[in-house]
């Protein structure tokens, strides 16, 4: 091994982006391009009766206008669902078509009605308001917990009480029980509000055809390429998949927001071939917020139980989970498989149980946000924990530290089995507590917070303690939870005949570094500069096959299946290097780029090596000549990352702002191969659960409308609303994959949303507040500090 | 009815014919291909599309190409000279002050402006000055420090 | 997000301006900075047939001394106000406020005038106008009128401008001894315009309030005076009881706005806390 892994070394992306010769989907040009405007539902729930497209069509530059008919009319059904989740006596989980543009009924605001294609941006805009939609409204439902009920506006005909399946897991008999002996009792009901990713780059996505060969080519700002690629051809257009290249090139932050397969994808590549010319469409803001994939929206009862010593008993929970009006990619996994199986979090709770129904709303559809289920999970536990500690006059962090599971290793000392399915791979849950107290001098912070309460100002300390799964995951496991898809990764890496090295890698990269980290690890394990190794990714012409990049699995899985192809070359290297020294593989060792016979100074180099590869004119027997492998890496478990954060917050007594004063980040991803980039990653995530807690927030009203439909009502978070954080780490290997690494996307977000809120809630109190919704607002905060009567 | 525009971008001459409805932003990345300047939110507030129009940050998603009619234009591309990255562009560079990158062109141009306002302005100073940036990525701690970076390179 | 079609015009004066306006009618938009115009017409709220770019006229964009007025040109835009040490000096408050208004970049593209003809309820100037009882100065082809700033926002996206009318420069008498200003706002945390913005001159003789004038905007559908709290300042000793109590009236007779930022309750709570928190620094500047 050399000397970059653990590094921080600089990210080799940066130039073009800092010198504005990134290559994002939208500065793509290609010879004949034509540009979409895609009309929208302005209804939430809606019968469409006509629609005329004679004028549009008329319109000077217009090229073409198909809509949803043209689309019945060819048979194209819709995007399919990657995950089934049945119902808990059985049945199967009801699916409806998600159409690519709706030719029935609009099912919620901003559902595609028509598709205008002109010579440029501007025409196309112009001639889509001259597309006649006649609509009848109907009525409509935007709440989970509504939309189950009896006598709700059904979103889909044929599906009785909007509900796409119910779910359980865990013991209900013992869960309940343990709630009938319990000393006390904490119950809180959440509103875990709806979000809006807001990448700041749009979505954007161009289809070319070619007539000639038949070949398609689809450039999309996706996190998920190849599987884009496989779900359009295989369940939407029946296309031949050999036959279609899908680039991501550069993608300006996903989030979630760009793993799922959208009908844009399809209306691009589809109409490409209709009118046999490339079609680029870009979302403007208002079509991002209406239809990027929004993320969490539940409705939950929570329930913990304790014995007289503080000891967890048992924790019930009740989550009614919106789905939206379709099931989006991976939806259906969200709220089940990567929430409920999080409830265990890093305490010995005995006995658990989640009951969940998943409900179709007259809604844009949810699906995995950063962190996906399991920021839910950690926010009603750590939520619960904070006020049970309240409740029990005990320490948060005391209270915590009582019921942790104890350190294990995964190796020395077995995994932990938790109620709810999971294996955790390795934990030292009291360690990262103990270093964030330290790090936030939690004894002075009480002391300063005394001496503020005594000067009349509201100053409080939040805890949240998580540990999450990600490095997604075993594929046999997920099969057997319902995926309709592996969750391996693939990578290729060919060293050239120069020694320089090609790394094809099937997890894509738009802000987490690979092109740095991976090629860190790569340079570092064969001797070679940084700067001889590049990174390739987000082209499924290049790229063997991936599986994308989300649930923070990159570097656990993408970077192993890279390790493994790293041990196939070093070993075949092995092998020439042997018959270049004249001795047996077994006398050399491989350190600082080249081969060595051991004890002596006869060695052969890792250029000398592959050159040999691809000129083998004194070359082993039998061995084939090149020095490329391809691998596919199927994780053995997830991997869980864990944390403990500290926030503190002031709030101005007369207008309820919240102020977040210091923030304490300790978080164990296992080993780390550049901590700057792990730090950014960590900053990154704090600012969107933050988000959460204090600003973002998507409303609709009862009529299906999205009132934060830019970012004039919906709140991004901007610079001035965050500290400088203070982030650290301690490092529990993961016993499980090559590189003994965890993941560090989403842990920002997973703990930052609980820690804030009970900062807010433990500095107010006082004033007998025991909760307040999200986004906690200074409008919030100050009805809350008034509730009492103070 | 198109109007004849010109004006000086990153040091070089240019001309074209525009209907007066283009925005500058549109102008310059589809008519002059300088990609390098972003489109985030079209509510004149995520700052992707911030370029420098007479010495002055601006949103160029909030000014028709016309009005640029004789300025001088700097965009992200103009930037460096003669291969050397500007202290601001090292900063976001050394610091990690950009992830996926997009709203980087935009937190440079405003941040050029931020200096040469207010040359060692403080932390509050700087996160103030980027309140017409957006990012997604960051959670601006490494942005600030990519100032600041500049700002003690610049001193 | 793109615009309608338009045809575009450069009025290099006032004259060639007014005559521009006349040609095109009732459809005809005037283009200063453009931050308000603009992006209306690319959510396609506003379609003018005919732009009338106004932003190269000479000497509209000044900030001159005139005795004991201070003259801002329409054209201004909001940085070089929020940096003028005229303004500064002379009026200090309007300099606050122009310094919030948005973010860097559109400080640098926004103008006064264009800003104040629109009259957003929720934009800084009104505010602080209102409390510096200024003077908004129209021309038109029949001659040159002064509007006096409580008259100038009548509505909602109105003001008392006729049509054929252009704000040439906004006069603001310059702050004397013992007189104290200030503005600051309770930011719509998405768009940051005021949710309630406060501006206040004040003015103490022998440690009694004896001069006053409150501007609030963002509250209600136009910016307002808080003439209830006013009165109960004027002449009173600006105790922390007596301003306590005089702000509990800061949105007296108001019907003030409800939306997904505040509710209308909780504007009102905002306008005293605000109020309150403007005539405290204001009082402050003002014994110096």
């Amino acid at each position: 091994m050399g000397n970059l892994i653990g590094q921080s070394v600089k990210r080799v992306e940066d130039k073009r982006f800092i010198t504005g010769k990134g290559n994002y989907v939208d500065d793509i040009k290609i010879p004949g391009m034509t540009y979409a405007q895609i009309v929208r539902s302005p209804y939430a729930h809606a019968k469409i009766v006509k629609v005329d497209t004679s004028k549009a069509e008329a319109h000077a530059g217009v090229v073409a206008v198909f809509t949803g008919k043209d689309f019945a009319d060819a048979g194209i059904g819709g995007v399919p669902c990657g995950w089934q989740v049945d119902f808990k006596n059985g049945d199967t989980m009801r699916e409806p078509p998600h159409p690519i543009l709706v030719a029935d009924k609009a099912r919620h605001v901003g559902d595609g009605v028509a598709i205008v294609i002109a010579e440029d941006r501007y025409i196309a805009k112009d001639a889509s308001e001259l597309v006649e939609v006649e609509y009848e409204v109907l009525d409509a439902v935007t709440n989970p917990a509504e939309a189950i009920k009896e006598g709700a506006p059904l979103v889909h005909d044929d599906i009785p009480n909007n509900t796409s399946f119910d779910w359980e897991l865990g013991d209900k008999v013992a869960t309940d029980e343990a709630f009938e002996n319990a000393h006390h009792i904490t119950t809180l009901e959440f509103v875990n509000q709806r979000l809006i990713p807001n990448a700041i780059e749009p979505r954007s996505a161009i289809g070319l055809y070619n007539e000639a060969t038949e070949e398609y080519t689809l450039y999309t700002s996706s996190q998920n390429p190849h599987l884009i690629r496989l779900l359009m051809c295989a369940f939407v257009l029946g296309i031949p998949e050999h036959k279609v290249r899908v680039v991501s090139p550069d993608v300006g932050g996903g989030f979630g927001s760009k793993i799922h397969h959208y009908t844009e994808e399809v209306l691009v590549i589809w109409c490409s071939k209709q009118i046999n010319r490339p079609v680029k469409w870009t979302a403007e803001r208002n079509e991002s917020f209406m239809t990027d994939c929004h993320g969490r929206d539940h409705v939950t009862k929570a329930e913990m139980a304790f014995d007289e010593e503080g000891m967890l008993l048992g924790l019930r929970i009740n989550t009614k989970a919106n789905m939206g009006a379709y099931l989006s990619t991976f939806a259906p996994a969200v709220p089940t498989y990567l929430h409920g199986t999080l409830l265990q979090g890093l305490y010995t709770t005995p006995a658990i149980h989640i009951d969940l129904t998943a409900a179709f709303t007259h809604t844009n559809v949810v699906d995995a946000y950063r962190g996906a289920g399991r920021p839910e999970a950690a926010f009603l536990i750590e939520r619960l924990m904070d006020t049970a500690a309240r409740e029990m006059n005990m320490d948060p962090a005391e209270l915590r530290r009582k019921n942790f599971i104890p350190p294990f290793d995964g190796v020395e000392q077995p995994g932990y089995q938790t109620q709810v399915a999971l294996q955790y791979d390795s934990g030292n849950y009291e360690g990262v507590l103990n270093k964030a107290l330290e790090l936030a001098d939690y004894k002075g912070l009480r002391e300063e917070q005394k001496k503020a309460r005594e000067e009349g100002r509201i100053m409080g300390i939040g805890f949240s303690t998580y540990v999450e799964a990600c490095g997604i995951a075993p594929s046999a496991l997920v099969g057997a939870l319902g995926a309709r898809a592996g969750l391996y990764e693939a990578a290729n890496v060919r060293v050239e005949p120069t020694g320089k090295v090609t790394v094809f890698t099937g997890s894509h990269s738009h802000g987490q570094g690979h092109e740095t980290t991976f090629a860190q690890i790569v340079a570092d394990n064969f001797g070679i500069p940084l700067e001889d190794v590049k990174v390739v990714h987000g082209d499924t012409a290049s790229v063997p096959f991936g599986m994308g990049t989300y649930g923070s699995r990159s570097l656990a899985v993408g970077g192993s299946a890279i390790m493994l192809s790293i041990e196939k070359i070093k070993a075949k290297g092995g092998r020439i290097a042997a018959h270049l020294l004249e001795c047996s593989v077994d006398d050399l060792e491989f350190a600082d780029g080249k081969w060595t016979v051991k004890g002596t100074d006869k060695s052969v180099g890792f250029g000398d090596v592959s050159l040999t590869a691809y000129v083998p004119h004194n070359y082993p027997d039998g061995e084939e000549p090149g020095l490329e492998f391809s691998s596919f890496y199927d994780p053995a478990n997830f991997t869980f990352p864990f944390g403990a954060h500290i926030a503190v917050v002031e709030i101005d007594k007369e207008t309820g702002k919240v102020e977040l004063k210091r923030y304490i980040a300790v978080d164990d991803v296992g080993n780390v191969i550049n901590p700057m980039i792990v730090d950014g990653q960590v900053h990154g995530g704090l600012a969107q659960g933050i988000g959460q807690a204090l600003l973002e927030g998507a409303v609709y009203d009862e009529a299906g409308q999205l009132l934060t439909g830019s970012m004039l009502d919906y709140t991004m978070p901007r610079a001035d609303d965050f500290p400088m954080f203070e982030v650290d780490r301690t490092v529990t290997p993961c016993p499980h994959n090559p590189l003994g690494v965890k993941g560090a996307g989403e842990t920002g977000t997973i703990a930052s949303t609980p820690a804030v809120v009970n900062a807010v809630i433990d500095a107010l109190s006082p004033m007998g507040v025991k909760d307040i919704r999200m986004p906690m607002t200074p409008e919030r905060v100050w009805k809350a500090m008034h509730q009492n009567g103070n | 009815m198109k109007h004849s525009i010109s004006m000086t971008v990153n040091g070089k001459e240019y001309s074209g014919e525009v209907e007066p409805r283009v925005l500058l932003v549109h102008f310059i990345r589809d008519h002059l291909g300088l990609t390098g300047t972003h489109i985030g939110c079209d509510t004149t507030q995520c700052g992707a599309c911030t370029i420098l129009m007479d010495g002055a940050a601006i949103k160029s998603c909030t000014v028709f190409a016309v009005q640029a009619e004789g300025a001088q234009i700097t965009t992200i591309e103009g930037m460096a000279s003669n291969g050397e990255l500007h202290p601001l562009q090292e900063g976001f560079h050394e610091e990690h002050g950009l992830q996926c990158g997009f709203c980087t062109p935009g937190m440079i141009m405003t941040s050029v402006e931020l200096l040469n306002q207010n040359p060692n302005p403080t932390e509050a100073e700087i996160r103030h000055g980027l309140e017409g940036n957006y990012c997604r990525c960051t959670g601006y701690h490494n942005i600030v420090k990519a100032v600041q970076y500049a700002a003690s390179k610049q001193a | 997000m793109i615009p309608y079609s338009f045809d575009y015009k450069v009025a290099d004066s006032l004259e060639e301006a007014f005559s521009l306006l006349s040609e095109a009618g009732e459809n005809g938009a005037l283009l200063a900075g453009g931050h308000t115009l603009i992006p209306a017409m690319k959510l396609r709220l506003s379609e003018p047939d005919t732009v009338i770019d106004i932003s190269k006229i000479s000497d509209l964009n000044q900030i001159t001394k005139d005795g004991d007025i201070l003259v801002v040109g329409a054209l201004t835009n909001h940085a070089t106000v929020a940096r003028s040490g005229d303004v500064m000096t002379y009026c200090r408050s309007l300099g606050e406020a122009a310094g919030v208004i948005g973010d860097p970049q559109v400080r640098n593209k926004g103008t006064i005038g264009g800003n104040i003809a629109h009259a957003d309820p929720a934009s800084d100037y009104p505010g602080v106008l209102l409390s510096l009882n200024a003077t908004v100065v129209a021309k038109s082809d029949s001659g040159s009128r002064s509007i006096a700033i409580d008259d100038f926002f009548t509505a909602l996206f109105e003001t008392a401008l006729t049509e054929g009318e252009i704000i040439t420069e906004i006069q603001i008498p310059v702050l004397g001894e013992g007189t104290g200003s200030a503005y600051i706002k309770f930011p719509n945390p998405a768009s940051r315009y005021a949710v309630v913005g406060v501006g206040v001159v004040i003015t103490l003789t022998d440690g009694k309030c004896t001069a006053c004038r409150i501007g609030i905007t963002g509250a209600a559908d136009h910016a307002f005076r808080a003439s209830v709290t006013e009165e109960v300042l004027l002449g009173s000793d600006l105790s922390t009881d007596d301003i306590e109590a005089a702000c509990q009236h800061a949105a007296e007779g108001q019907e003030l706005l409800s939306d997904l930022a505040a509710s209308a309750n909780y504007r009102v709570h905002l306008c005293s806390v605000m109020v309150k928190r403007a005539i405290n620094i204001a009082v402050e500047r003002a014994i110096g």
